[in-house]
């Protein structure tokens, strides 16, 4: 069993091979093989899921090197959680795409590099969550953050080449960070394995300690997004396609919370930095929510309430107890799902409605009823209302944090009962503008193709939309085209056509990320336990070290 | 473990001149910065190995006097990693400079518009302030002030536009609870391009 862990980061590396080789010549292959792949890398999560909970944990020494010498993977109970929750997902944003893709003609200007970069960034978010040292984590989030790069400067418009500089800086610098924080903590114990960090840290003094702890929650809050460190995002993933949207949102932030939950846990028990996790939590919560209730454009608003939401995993970590650490792994199962299907919704409203500009679009309760059962299913799951996930996860946070009883936890109870709330509104005002309201004058009639203009600031320009891109106020052009002639709006550009038949696999793919969602509620039972096993043994410690060294 | 001054010392400087060289606009610059910065943390690294010993090979040397080793392969693989970043940083500079000339990194959206609405505002206040101090009440000079105010206003319009329509009021209260866009409706009343909305909608033949 343990010959599997590896599989889940070398399957999808091998089929980039694969897929590159084939290219665009035989786009059907490419698209199977995709598929086909991350299909095989689901059921395999699956697998170790079960296997790592019913015997403990699994490991492999790559070329069976011992541990300060080797690469080592891991897969425990948190491990495999992530693993299944993320390749479901990738799974349902890759059908959602190739929908995409087929919809908007991809034949005559196919993007080479989409499926190849998807697989990558695949590989490298599973390798983060089998990383059993702080090296081969550092080689995950680059195989990622390489791939997302790529992902969201498809097509290198200007709006995209902008967003993206600012994207590739914040991540070069987290980077450097991350090397400096394994040189240090190379320097002080001689080993970059968690096991044998986990066995050596304790014995350093306690300045040390906390010096190499705040590095690294540092280079992890950037990755999460967590509220100082998070004015990068909602700059950075509006502009990208919206499949690719999704799955950064969904998976990328989640995985800094991962690395989160895995040191503070393994590396730094004790909890002495507690306080301050859980005042970014409480900053990251009110800002990001405040932040969403300002927006107008619907992508820019769910980046928002992305980082506001982060806060309740943070919450969790801060609290550090087996309830707390419990409830923040639900939150972040629940958390990828809706995140992911918010984000794939709204490019479904974009192709309807030819904009996310809230707006500027309305009346869709009535054009597109099912559209608006998609939005409707997990915005509610977002703001937590009883039955979905949304309630369970907050529910067992705020249980933690009133167990735990301290003065910092009740802060957070109220700020977290105030963000829910809040999101609560944010959706309904959402739904209001975009669903029930009768549709505005001057929306675009379906069937249109709108282009969005390239970023140029003209500043006389003062009557109509400002052309500023990445606003959703971009400059709308209606193009004429003569009848027959096929429109190629593609992942390339920021070109959508407006269609009132939805593509079907795309409205498939987002109806099973809301059926996914929606499972968590019927199999609350299964998963409340599992986490919470999950919690135990993050707590506990032993299994994981005595796994790794123990042979 | 004794630590070369030297190693420290080159990283440190190499670290701070990396870190202000990304502090600048331009993206090529920026990209020079990460390199220089990237190069100071692998020196930092290699401080990490602690003594110089003998090179470390398998064969024909004393095992236990070897330099260790896992900081030069966890280097070698930083370089690594700086060196296909940097041929994409590269390849967007170049992109960035097709597209609009420059390859700075243009401000934040949200800042723009900011500083935009300090500026409207300042000058809005000062001529007040003048048109006060003056003491001219003429018509001339009434008219002046109200068309620059008047100007001032479409500047801070078309920026509210962009961030907070739902604050205007269009005196219905139901567009104004959800957050209408009341230009949407002020145009529908009789202007002929509600239609097709955006300055280009009269030049519709010209996209590629």
């Amino acid at each position: 069993m343990n010959a599997l862990v590896p599989l889940p980061v070398l399957l999808p590396l091998c089929a980039t091979g694969l897929s590159l080789a084939f290219g665009t010549r035989l786009k059907q292959i490419q698209r199977l093989i995709s598929v086909a792949v991350l299909t095989a890398v689901l059921g395999l999560s699956i697998t170790l899921m079960i296997a790592a909970d019913r015997n403990g944990p699994l490991s492999v020494h790559l070329g069976d090197f011992a541990p300060p010498l080797g690469i080592t993977l891991v897969a425990d109970r948190l491990s495999g959680l992530m693993l299944t929750i993320s390749s479901a997902i990738t799974l349902c944003v890759l059908v959602y795409s190739l929908g995409q893709g087929m919809a908007d003609r991809d034949e005559e200007t196919p993007v080479a590099v989409f499926h190849p970069a998807y697989l990558i960034l695949v590989a490298g978010v599973s390798c983060t969550f089998l990383a059993g040292d702080l090296v081969n984590l550092y080689v995950g989030f680059e195989i990622m953050l390489v791939a997302s790069f790529v992902l969201l400067t498809l097509g290198g418009t200007g709006p995209r080449i902008r967003a993206g500089s600012t994207y590739v800086i914040i991540s070069l610098f987290s980077s450097m960070l991350f090397l400096t924080a394994i040189a240090m903590t190379y320097a002080a114990t001689g080993t970059a394995n968690f096991a044998q960090l986990a066995e050596r840290l304790g014995a350093l003094p306690l300045g040390v300690q906390t010096l190499i702890q705040a590095m690294l929650l540092t280079v992890f809050a950037i990755k999460a997004a967590v509220f100082p460190l998070a004015a990068w995002l909602p700059d950075s993933y509006p502009t990208a396609p919206a499949p690719v949207t999704a799955v950064f949102a969904g998976l990328l932030t989640k995985v800094g919370v991962y690395c989160m939950l895995r040191t503070e846990t393994l590396l730094f028990p004790g909890n002495r930095l507690g306080d301050l996790l859980m005042a970014a939590a409480l900053a990251s919560m009110i800002v990001g929510i405040l932040g969403a209730v300002a927006q107008t454009d619907l992508k820019r608003l769910l980046s928002f309430t992305l980082i506001s939401h982060i806060g309740y995993m943070v919450f969790g970590i801060g609290l550090a107890t087996r309830d707390a650490y419990g409830g923040a792994i639900v939150y972040v199962v629940h958390h990828i799902t809706v995140q992911t299907t918010l984000f794939l919704v709204a490019g479904l409203i974009e192709r309807r409605s030819g904009t996310t500009e809230l707006t500027r679009i309305g009346g869709l309760a009535r054009a597109a009823p099912a559209l608006a059962v998609l939005f409707f299913v997990p915005a509610m799951n977002l703001a937590g209302i009883p039955p979905l996930s949304g309630f369970i996860g907050k529910l067992g946070l705020m249980r933690a944090g009133v167990a735990d009883g301290g003065v910092w936890a009740w802060i957070l109870v109220a700020g977290a009962t105030a963000t829910s709330l809040l999101t609560l509104y944010v959706m309904a005002k959402v739904w209001n503008l975009a669903f029930w309201r009768a549709a505005p004058p001057g929306q675009a009639a379906a069937g249109t193709v709108l282009e969005s203009d390239d970023d140029s600031d003209d500043d006389d320009a003062d009557e109509g939309p400002d052309r500023m891109a990445g606003t959703g106020d971009e400059g709308v052009r209606v193009r004429h085209q003569p009848a027959g002639l096929a429109v190629a709006a593609t992942l390339h550009g920021h070109a959508v056509t407006t269609t009132s038949v939805l593509p079907r696999p795309m409205t498939w793919a987002t109806a099973a990320a809301v059926a996914l969602g929606l499972s968590f509620t019927v199999f609350a039972g299964p998963l409340t336990s599992y986490t919470d096993r999950s919690a135990a043994e993050l707590l506990a410690r032993r299994p994981y070290i005595e796994e790794v060294l123990g042979r | 473990m004794t630590v070369s001054a030297s190693l420290l010392a080159a990283a440190a400087v190499l670290c701070a001149v990396g870190g202000i060289l990304m502090l600048t606009r331009p993206l090529t610059r920026i990209l020079l910065g990460a390199v220089i910065a990237g190069n100071g943390i692998n020196l930092f690294i290699l401080s990490a190995t602690g003594t110089a010993g003998r090179e470390p090979l398998l064969y024909g040397v004393d095992l236990a006097r070897v330099t260790d080793p896992l900081p030069q392969a966890i280097a070698l693989t930083a370089i690594v990693i700086t060196l296909a970043t940097t041929a994409f940083l590269l390849a967007m500079a170049y992109r960035g400079h097709q597209l609009t000339g420059t390859d700075e990194v243009h401000d934040d959206l949200e800042d723009r518009r900011i500083v935009l609405r300090a500026e409207v505002l300042d000058e809005r206040d000062e001529l007040r302030e003048r048109f006060r101090a003056d003491g001219d009440r003429s018509a001339e000079a009434r008219r002046a002030y109200r068309d620059e105010r008047r100007r001032l206003r479409a500047r801070l319009r078309a920026d509210r536009a962009l961030q907070a329509r739902g604050r205007d009021a269009t005196g219905d209260l139901w567009h104004d609870v959800l957050g209408a866009d009341p230009e949407d409706y002020a145009k529908s009343a009789g202007d002929p391009r509600s239609t097709g909305p955006g300055p280009d909608a009269q030049n519709p033949g010209d996209t590629g």
